[in-house]
């Protein structure tokens, strides 16, 4: 009997291409919007990306890794110090202003190394030698910064090209891949000691300290010692900071309520469209299901058989709002944005938010047949 | 026009031999509430003979569709008894009655309400599915029906491409295919022609004809009485009386 319930909703093509664009287009909106939701938490925590520690030891009034507090040189010792740490190295982070060749300035986001470990360099070098960003006056750029950093009309930069930052002369020695940042400014690498003589002289310029757990140690365990015997300073590990960075978005700015809006807008427009057509579809059938119901189909029966129909179009309206939504993100990947990322959790939730809608329209469907009296069939 | 050919017994209710297949009495129901409310049976008795072919006629509105959905099962009456193959429908519950008339009770309906977006052999398997059987076995039986009431080979037309005669002939299929034992049909030809409402009442004499079977037809064409062994007269809510047509149809002759 399921098969004909199938074939009976396919057979009214227009009404299951309506439902079917219903369920397909909730998926696709919901999906997207959370995805490219989740993509844009993920441009917040570039830094933490990009720049890999399992621990953090920031100034303590640090909420989240964007706003890192300067602290003094001297405090890497300090961390340093501490019993449980393996070692501990300068981080510098902020955003300065590069002088093009057409005199113009554009942000960048200006990552000071420790010249003698390279800690949190890096993973991927696109053109260049990593090291020879020790020999003066040189940085690393990421591919952003290749795009972003042309002048309007110029020719794109290459190793061995050159630009200013703070007056100073910055050759291009490297080119690496980098997570985007959230304002879209592009990453530039160069030496923690290089890095204090680009940015304007201040009393405190170090940003943070990145350190390692001693052998045997859980960052978590190190993490506490450092909180215990530093004070002022607070250390993170690496999950740690990540989350508070995505808590702080969440908490102090608009964002997540206008994708909230968009995802129950897609929602509402899901359960309204697919509801709607999925209930004058019974209504249109009701002669059907009256007759059904005198030759003794069961309520039971004709629940499932209702459950059927809606939950199969409901699942094949997922399976293409995903597909969709997997070519935008390839599309966004390709071109940089927007920010797209979509987790198998997020898919897991947008099924059973469209199974949800699915199991609303069937239950309105179901409260109606069954108050379907079989005795309708014999009135003309 | 080929006639249905005997079909194996239904699993039967306990029904003794001359026992009545359908016996009802004092059946009382009213449509609406205060004073909007229509008696529509105001104590109605009647009976249909296994083995024959019994007619139900009267003006319109005297009840005839409503007494028929109370032996159908699909309405409940407000009073009275209603035994039909032995089984006392008004003592069991809304699930076993529906179990009932699934498998013991064949429908032909005035709209024929044949499913348009199944073919006609998938309309003809519905009542062996509902009853449990496998997809191509009732299929293949649903075919075999097909074929008795003169639709061989056409069980993948859609009943959009039939006409009124063949697709009243598809819901014969249908209402037979399980082989029920009581054939319930409201006004089966009115939407008929004088030529295909004369063979869809052959094939449902046929039927009627079998030692254990009943179908009882509610109509207002005279031109089925023919068919009747019995004519029931209703009238205002009554059965008004029910005799072999052998007496009632030269009586009704003479009044016209
Ligand atoms: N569901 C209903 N709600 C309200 N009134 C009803 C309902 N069904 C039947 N009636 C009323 O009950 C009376 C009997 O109706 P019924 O359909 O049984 O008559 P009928 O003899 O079959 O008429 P017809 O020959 O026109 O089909 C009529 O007055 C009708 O209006
Ligand atoms: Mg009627």
């Amino acid at each position: 009997m399921f098969h004909l319930a199938l074939k009976m909703l396919i057979g009214d093509k227009a009404k299951f291409l309506m439902l079917l664009g219903g369920l397909f287009f909730a998926a696709l909106l919901m999906t997207q919007q959370c995805a490219v939701f989740i993509g844009l938490l993920g441009w917040t925590t570039s830094h933490l990306s990009n720049i890999r520690s399992k621990l953090w030891v920031v100034e303590a009034r640090v909420e989240q890794v964007n706003e890192l507090k300067p602290l003094r040189d001297t405090d890497v010792s300090r961390v340093r110090s501490v019993a449980g740490v393996a070692w501990a190295v300068p981080l510098y982070a902020s955003v300065l202003q590069a002088r093009l060749n057409d005199g113009n300035f554009k942000p960048i986001l200006c990552i000071g190394l420790d010249s003698t470990s390279l800690v949190g360099r890096p993973a991927t070098i696109l053109k260049g030698r990593i090291e020879d960003i020790r020999l003066p006056n040189s940085v690393i750029i990421d591919d952003l910064a290749l795009e972003r950093l042309k002048p309007p009309d110029g020719e794109s930069l290459d190793v061995g090209d050159s630009f200013e930052i703070n007056d100073r002369e910055a050759r291009i020695v490297a080119i690496c891949k980098s997570d985007r940042a959230f304002f879209g400014y592009p990453y530039v690498f160069t030496t923690y000691d290089q890095a204090l003589q680009f940015a304007p002289r201040q009393r405190k310029m170090l940003s943070a300290v990145l350190a390692e757990p001693a052998p045997g140690m859980t960052a978590e365990a190190t993490a506490a010692r450092i909180n215990a015997s530093v004070p002022g300073m607070k250390a993170w590990t690496e999950d740690e900071l990540y989350w508070a960075t995505i808590v702080w978005y969440f908490k102090n700015t608009g964002i997540p309520f206008s994708f909230g809006t968009t995802i129950i807008l897609g929602f509402i427009v899901g359960v309204a469209i697919s509801g709607q057509t999925f209930y004058s579809f019974v209504l249109e059938n009701l002669k059907n299901l009256g007759a059904l119901k005198a030759m003794g189909a069961s309520d039971l029966k004709l629940a499932g058989m209702l459950l059927l129909q809606v939950m199969s179009v409901g699942l094949l309206g997922y399976g293409l709002g995903m597909g969709a939504a997997a070519s935008f993100g390839a599309v966004a990947a390709k071109k940089g944005q927007p920010p797209f990322m979509l987790p198998w959790e997020l898919m897991g939730a947008v099924l059973v938010l469209i199974l949800l809608i699915c199991m609303g329209a069937a239950l309105l469907a179901i409260l109606k047949v069954r108050r379907l009296e079989a005795a309708v069939v014999f009135r003309g | 026009m080929p006639v249905p050919m005997p079909m194996k017994n239904s699993q039967l209710p306990s029904l003794n031999a001359g026992e009545l297949a359908v016996h009802v009495t004092g059946i009382t129901k009213a449509f609406g509430k205060g004073n909007a409310s229509t008696l529509a049976l105001k104590g109605a008795d009647f009976e249909a003979q296994l083995g024959e072919l019994q007619l139900i006629i009267g003006p319109s509105g005297c009840g005839k569709t409503t007494l028929l959905s109370v032996i159908a099962g699909t309405l409940v009456p407000d009073a009275g008894d209603v035994r039909v193959l032995g089984e006392m429908l008004t003592e069991l519950g809304k699930g076993e009655v529906t179990d009932f008339r699934r498998r013991f009770i064949g429908f032909i309906f005035q709209q024929f309400n044949l499913i348009p977006t199944l073919n006609l052999t998938e309309n003809a398997s519905v009542p062996l599915l509902l009853n449990g059987a496998g997809r191509r076995k009732a299929e293949k039986a649903a075919d075999e029906m097909l074929e008795r009431v003169g639709l061989a080979g056409r069980g993948k037309h859609y009943p959009r491409q039939l006409s009124g005669g063949q697709q009243q002939r598809v819901a014969i299929a249908r209402a037979l295919v399980h082989d029920p034992r009581l054939i319930i049909c409201d006004e089966p030809t009115s939407a008929l022609d004088r030529e295909t409402g004369h063979q869809v009442m052959e094939l449902l004499q046929g039927v009627a004809r079998q030692a254990d079977r009943s179908v009882i037809v509610v109509t207002h064409d005279p031109r089925v009485y023919e068919f009747a062994d019995r004519i029931a007269a209703m009238e205002d809510g009554r059965v008004l009386g029910n005799r072999p047509a052998a007496e009632a149809l030269p009586e009704m002759a003479a009044h016209h």
